[in-house]
């Protein structure tokens, strides 16, 4: 399964919809990633609203790739984590700090605009 | 309701079966979406565990109903190789894996009950309970 990446103007829209498994996490962050590398986008927003479960490993996987995405020259927000997403995470002991987020996707672009004129 | 349902677990993709289940069952138990989502991602973590470190193994699931409170009971068996030292899996950012599994001590936040019997050569076998507030 491929998770659809879409492209507007300089940035790049990801809604994931899906219970990520581990093969389409990984999948998708090589896609991620290769769409940067082609499309030039300096700016991602990985939508999170329809995701119920975040486990250690998804997380490692996000966290990762805004990390690598960081290296290549692009800012990504998280947005839209549940209130349950975000209480499972804690108790895991996962914080995934230096990692930015928003509340919804309208938030997210308005924070990688600021991020980006900076 | 006093059900037993268990997930193979041999695959990568049996770790999103089991937690699937094991969410559908928490919610018939009535549990609300933070302990679904809970219980869900310790049963994720332990049948990572299990693919990780042992390759089969299965993950069982067991409505509970006392006197005056419902919970569910989850039990992850493998005979991988065991845990040759339990305290030191226990201890916060222990890891063999390089930090692909949050480990135990996240899971044991997650529920409320936590019990693990592990034998070198043998296997591993860990049961967890979370109770219906």
């Amino acid at each position: 399964m491929r998770i659809p990446i879409l492209k507007l103007h300089n940035y790049l829209l990801i809604s994931i919809q899906i219970d990520l498994d581990d093969q389409t996490a990984i999948q998708f962050q090589e896609d991620l990633l290769s769409k940067i590398h082609e499309s030039g986008a300096t700016g991602v927003v990985i939508d999170l609203t329809s995701v119920d479960i975040i486990d250690s490993f998804i997380a490692k996987v996000l966290g990762d790739v805004v990390t690598m995405s960081d290296l290549m020259g692009a800012k990504v927000v998280l947005t839209g984590i549940q209130p349950a997403v975000a209480m499972t995470l804690i108790d895991l002991g996962i914080h995934l700090q230096d990692v930015p987020t928003a509340l919804d996707l309208e938030q997210g672009l308005i924070k990688l605009r600021q991020e980006l004129e900076e | 309701m006093d059900f037993q349902s268990c997930v193979n677990i041999k695959k990568e993709w049996d770790i999103v079966g089991a937690r699937q289940l094991g969410r559908d069952i928490s919610r018939k138990i009535g549990f609300g979406t933070v302990d679904q989502a809970r219980i869900a991602t310790g049963i994720s973590e332990l049948a990572r565990n299990i693919y990780l470190y042992a390759e089969t193994g299965e993950v069982c699931f067991e409505a509970l109903e006392d006197m005056n409170k419902k919970g569910i009971r989850i039990v992850a068996i493998d005979k991988g190789p065991g845990i040759k030292d339990i305290s030191q899996v226990m201890e916060d950012g222990f890891t063999t894996s390089g930090g692909l599994g949050a480990g135990l001590p996240g899971v044991k936040r997650l529920m409320d009950e936590f019990d693990i019997v592990s034998q070198e050569g043998e296997g591993t076998e860990i049961i967890v309970v979370k109770w219906l507030r």
